[in-house]
């Protein structure tokens, strides 16, 4: 009798199984690109507190004779700037204290901070003339992910998982991967879950952060104690109570509840594999180097980032904090660089040799820049910068990206832009182009609005850096 | 389109209306407002002079270029040339605009000119009429005026409504809606007892009466008002509000008329002589994000405050999405940028700096100390006095002072400042661009506020309020009534106008919104009135034919049946294990979380860094006490599509989605609740056929039948085999017989069913 139960019990949950899945395939209401995607995925490294674009890559050697001296006024032009620096009696040049050299064909200049992005230079597109709206962390943060300052609105990641089509039944399609561990730990700026919010989208397409510590994804765990197994015979049963109620009660939300809790199961299973690098060769983590050996470091994310690659999540965001430096920039800038350095360049190499960077699309970058006058006390060897949102320096990579080139210039302070700005509704245009969308056409309905990305000021898709 | 496709189009449209004259509202509005308005609209300069809002200047013949519609001439309307314009250089709306018009659309379009394109005021700006309710030909859906509005729309869609739920699924579903809560087993069985005729409005009154109503009901408020207890920006620091949290509940339940709840929570400061609790309501216009970084500028805090504040009133009152006016005219509504500015200078007085010093109540707040902690207070500030030029004396006192200060509980509080700031228009929306001064003045398109009423947020709050404002009354019943039906009458709640939805049920909205103002903004009596209809009552079981043809039951032919939200999924596991602490108020709690998750966003000096779960009962209270982060709300709230209450939401989403099953799989609360629910089945110590059957009915709230009880059955064997090995086994972190294992997997089977995480 109780075999005969079993049974029944076992014939049940396989029919469940396989309306689960049927419907497995995300219910997303957009799924066709716009037109021929460059890419299929989106690596996006994010560098929250606003990295000194004067000693990355934006090459100032002007500045060497002008310690000291007071930012010209028809430089600054009475732009606004902080309460932090408003209230100083002087805007006093701090020159750039990184050395420059010229790498690769394009002879572009990169800081001796970043010595292994400088090995790669001739994989990306520097752009140099970023700008942005914001002068604070937060809404500035806000705007480079969601496209607004003021919370409320959907994220880059979110706006790709509702447009594109699952790329794995097993994962989710939009991770954050947030570091718990960067060298300049002090006045280290807060993330806030909005950063990757589905905002006025449906909750299905917010990111998932994945943890560094304790389960990965929350409560992927079985409590202790319960296998796998019985973690099965659990669904077996519930599955058959849900699909006896379906064939009552008529609710299609049943048997989507049958097909999430199979996927829950799925996950189990894939996000652990997924997580596990112990089978990754030496080789490869030699590349990241030895900060890849700990949980929550960048290197280690920058290594599940590919691992999620080639699974083909479609997105996944890596937060790296640290980068506010408004005193002692000169040593906590060089720490942050170390952090990050060494990783991004084994991120990009490994996608390539696996043939992944053609397809993938890898975006480096802050809120915003830093000023090229100190706050606080300036010296030879020490002093800090403020938050700058007139220009700042990004690049990007990979799938449909012009490889080499270095984009816009700003003046000799590093104040303003000289030619080719690129707005961060400019970016997140060009973005969404190499994914197959068109900003414009990408939208969702929303108060009354066709809410998109790059809200309603005129934004364009930067041709330039593009294949 | 050739005249052959254009008469079958207007053939079909004339069928299937019975020949119905067009409908501007329902029809031709919503097409102009979308397809139209961004450029030829209410707001700014419209292209080429042109607007298409108003009867005058669409047919205006000044307009150079002549007028755009011709009434009753449709081929002599250069506005139909221009929409059937064969080359796309020619055609409207643009193709950068990125909006088509159809053909039934350009159909309609045509029609309503040729039959003299009569415009109509917006539906929703217009006075509440008192419709009269039509007779339904059903004796059942003949007694109650929501059903005879109900079965008219049924029968326009020649749909027919479904029977009468039985006793224990509208237990079930009214204790839900009622009090966010699940029945007990003695509950079920006494309604089941109670033969009475009026046994169901006596259940309903029971409900209502409970200190749970005000519990649940405070839940989708603060969603809609952005209840959080921290800041929001930057730091994210801890923010002291939660008297106005409780405020909300008692005010619920103590049925405040909801005209008293609105002036309070908008002027409770400007009554005369205003209590401590009005005070405390009105720190409703304080719940905005609020910022404490050392670089924000002042000047520009203190607008996005106050921009905060208005658009907060535009989504709980309004219906309106005011905040587009912020830079401009509304393209959609009659909102001039000039208007929004007028409103905005009810809301910019504010008697407290914008910087916050990282203070948990920045000013103007309340303090509420005991009497030992005023006799401190006292004390210290004597000694202080006392300690003259000692300054390191003087310095330990301050730290005592300042440690018992951050003690005594607060909240934050409205307050005008003496001096009115002026107000002016902001160019493009900037704080640092201002134009021209405005006064505070409320919107031309809806009734002018009484003459006798103070030119303040008293007086706003008053004419809000007023029998003849045409949007709050229609904008809080459509909510109330979305509570319990899943989707509002207006599906859009917080959007009313040109671009929201139409109303499915227009004349069941204005007859609820009517009666609600008549009977003095009651809400228990208008809670009462919906929950008792016929159309409430209705069993959720449907055809899966049914189901796909109207997915989310506009028309209502079924009872509803939707997700229960995270908040009452978790209290549901609590309350049937019998873990829930009803203890009610006071600071909000903290369950246990994962380790590790607000550091992994946090500021470092931020005081709310390290999450550190309370012990004991507190991590058992209803989950409207939960802790609020905002940056990072609870997992458990979020995943289920709790807002992070950073914007007001009037609406969740409810989705369906992997990471909600792991939450009821693997959730310590929800696996807790398994083993205590498993813990009381052996209790019992009955036969296993009769403990099932009383475990499934606790749970889902009716017996199992044969075959549930069969499966049941096994599954319970199934278990059981799983733990053969030991003769205990560590489950969860506690220390179970292996029999205790296999009931608390059975249960935890029976908490992941999607009749038990749905109200249906």
């Amino acid at each position: 009798m109780k075999a005969t139960r079993r049974h029944f019990l076992k014939t049940i949950a396989a029919a469940t199984m396989g309306a689960g899945a049927l419907l497995a395939a995300k219910p997303g209401p957009v799924k066709v690109t716009h037109f021929r995607p460059k890419a299929k995925r989106l690596i996006y490294l994010f560098m929250a507190g606003g990295p000194s674009q004067m000693e990355t890559f934006d090459y100032k050697p002007g500045m060497r004779d002008r310690f000291d001296q007071d930012l010209p006024d028809s430089i600054r032009m009475g732009q606004r700037i902080t309460n932090m620096t408003a209230r100083q009696s002087r805007l006093p040049i701090a020159p750039p204290f990184a050395e420059f050299r010229q790498y690769g064909q394009s002879g572009a200049w990169v800081s001796d901070l970043l010595p292994h992005t400088a090995q790669m230079i001739d994989e990306l597109a520097v752009v140099k003339t970023m700008r942005t709206d914001a002068i604070n962390h937060d809404p500035a943060k806000t705007l480079m992910c969601t496209g607004s300052q003021l919370p409320g609105q959907a994220s880059l990641g979110a706006w790709l998982s509702y447009a594109l089509d699952s790329g794995n039944p097993n994962l989710p399609d939009f991770v954050v991967l947030n570091t718990s561990k960067w060298t300049a730990n002090v006045s280290t700026q807060a993330l806030f879950a909005r950063l990757w919010g589905s905002g006025f989208l449906p909750t299905r397409y917010q990111g998932v952060t994945f943890q560094s510590n304790g389960d990965p994804v929350l409560y992927l765990s079985n409590p202790s104690g319960v296998s796998r197994q019985t973690r099965r015979a659990m669904l077996n049963l519930t599955g058959a109570l849900n699909r006896r109620h379906f064939e009552e009660i008529g609710d299609p939300e049943i048997q989507t509840t049958i097909s999430q809790q199979e996927m829950a199961y799925r996950m189990q299973a894939s996000v652990p594999e997924l997580a596990d690098m112990a089978n990754e060769p030496a080789s490869v983590k030699r590349l990241y180097g030895s900060d890849v050996e700990i949980p929550g470091t960048f290197a280690f994310n920058c290594l599940l980032a590919r691992r999620m690659a080639e699974r083909n999540v479609r997105c996944v965001q890596l937060f790296h904090r640290g980068w506010d430096q408004h005193s002692n920039l000169p040593v906590r800038m060089r720490g942050q660089c170390r952090d990050v350095d060494q990783a991004c360049h084994a991120l990009i190499t490994d996608l390539k040799q696996r043939g992944l960077l053609d397809d993938t699309v890898v975006v480096w970058g802050g809120e915003f820049g830093r000023t090229i006058y100190s706050q606080g006390k300036l010296t030879r060897t020490n002093f800090g910068r403020d938050h700058h949102p007139r220009c700042f320096s990004m690049w990007l990579a990979g799938g449909g990206v012009k490889p080499g080139i270095v984009h816009g210039e700003t003046d000799d302070f590093s104040y303003n832009t000289v030619h080719d700005p690129v707005h961060v509704r400019d970016l997140n245009a060009t973005i969404l182009h190499l994914l197959g969308f068109d900003h414009e056409r990408l939208t969702f309905p929303y108060k009354g609005l066709d809410a998109r990305l790059t809200g309603v000021e005129h934004a364009h898709v930067v041709r330039d850096i593009l294949v | 389109m050739t005249l052959a496709r254009f008469i079958i189009t207007v053939f079909c449209l004339a069928a299937a209306g019975v020949l119905q004259a067009i409908d501007f509202r329902n029809d031709i509005r919503p097409l102009l407002s979308d397809k139209c308005f961004a450029c030829h609209g209410p707001g700014g300069k419209p292209k080429a002079g042109l607007r298409l809002d108003s009867f005058s200047s669409a047919t205006d013949g000044s307009r150079r270029g002549g007028p755009a519609i011709v009434p009753g001439d449709p081929d002599k309307s250069p506005f139909i040339q221009r929409i059937t314009a064969a080359d796309e250089g020619d055609r409207m709306p643009p193709p950068e605009s990125h909006k088509k018009l159809n053909n039934r659309e350009k159909a309609l379009l045509r029609a309503w000119i040729a039959s003299g394109a009569e415009y109509q005021t917006h539906w929703s700006l217009l006075p509440i009429t008192d419709p009269t309710a039509p007779q339904a030909d059903h004796k059942e859906w003949n007694n109650h005026p929501i059903d005879r509005f109900v079965w008219r729309a049924l029968s326009r869609q020649t749909k027919v409504p479904s029977q009468e739920a039985d006793r224990r699924t509208l237990i079930r579903r009214l204790a839900f809606d009622l009090t966010g809560l699940p029945p007990s087993l003695a509950e079920i069985r006494r309604f089941l007892a109670d033969k009475r005729p009026d046994a169901y409005e006596r259940l309903v009154d029971d409900l209502l009466s409970s200190q749970h109503f005000g519990e649940h009901m405070a839940r989708y408020w603060l969603d809609l008002v952005r209840y959080g207890d921290t800041h929001g920006l930057h730091a994210d620091d801890y923010r002291e509000m939660y008297a106005y949290r409780d405020w909300v509940i008692r005010a619920f339940n103590r049925n405040q008329p909801f005209d008293e709840f609105t002036v309070e929570q908008i002027a409770g400061d400007l009554l005369p002589t205003p209590t401590t609790q009005q005070l405390v309501a009105s720190g409703f216009n304080r719940l905005h994000l609020s910022n404490s970084a050392g670089s924000a500028l002042a000047e520009e805090l203190y607008v996005n405050n106050v921009v905060d504040r208005v658009n907060a009133i535009g989504t709980v009152y309004l219906g309106l999405t005011v905040g587009c006016a912020q830079c401009h005219d509304h393209k959609y509504d009659p909102i001039s940028q000039r208007e929004y500015y007028q409103l905005f200078a009810f809301f910019n007085n504010l008697d407290g700096l914008s910087h916050t010093e990282r203070k948990k109540s920045p000013p103007p707040f309340l303090g509420f100390p005991s009497e030992e902690q005023s006799e401190r207070v006292a004390d210290l500030k004597r000694k202080i006095n006392a300690a003259g030029k000692d300054k390191l004396k003087r310095e330990s006192l301050s730290k005592k002072l300042a440690a018992l200060e951050l003690a005594i509980p607060t909240t934050l509080i409205m307050r005008e400042r003496e001096q009115m700031r002026p107000a002016f228009i902001y160019r493009r929306g900037l704080y640092d661009q201002p134009g021209e001064q405005v006064e505070r003045r409320t919107p031309a398109a809806l009734p002018p506020m009484d003459q006798g009423l103070p030119t303040n947020r008293l007086g706003f709050a008053k004419w809000l309020v007023d029998p003849g404002h045409p949007l709050t009354a229609r904008v809080a019943v459509n909510r109330f009534w979305q509570q319990f039906f899943g989707v509002g009458l207006v599906k859009t709640s917080e959007d009313f106008g040109s671009q929201g939805e139409v109303p499915s049920h227009p004349e069941l909205l204005d007859h609820l919104a009517h009666r609600f103002v008549a009977n003095g903004w009651d809400v228990k009596e208008l809670i009462k009135y919906i929950v008792t209809s016929r159309a409430y009552r209705q069993t959720s079981f449907a055809s899966v034919a049914a189901h796909q043809a109207d997915p989310e039951n506009r028309w209502l032919s079924r009872g509803p049946r939707f997700r229960l939200d995270a908040e009452m999924l978790r209290d549901q596991a609590l309350a049937l294990s019998g873990l829930l602490d009803r203890s009610m108020y006071g600071r909000s709690v903290k369950p246990p979380q994962p380790a590790g998750l607000w550091q992994s966003v946090a500021l470092k000096v931020s005081n709310t860094r390290v999450y550190v779960p309370d012990k004991g009962a507190a991590t058992r209270r209803r989950s409207v006490y939960t802790f609020w982060k905002r940056s990072i709300p609870h997992p458990a709230m979020t995943i289920f599509d709790a807002p992070t209450r950073e914007v007001c939401i009037a609406r969740r989403e409810r989705t369906n989605t992997p990471l909600q099953a792991l939450v009821l799989m693997n959730e310590p609360q929800f696996f807790q609740a398994a083993r205590e629910l498993a813990r009381q089945a052996l209790d019992r110590q009955a036969p296993d056929n009769d403990g099932l059957r009383h475990a499934w009915e606790k749970v889902t709230g009716r017996p199992p039948d044969s075959s549930e009880l069969e499966l049941l059955e096994s599954g319970l064997d199934e278990f059981r085999q799983q733990f053969t090995a030991t003769a205990s086994v560590n489950l969860g972190g506690e220390k179970l017989t292996a029999e205790h294992a296999a009931w608390t997997m059975l249960m935890n089977s029976l908490l992941n069913l999607d009749m038990v995480k749905a109200k249906q």
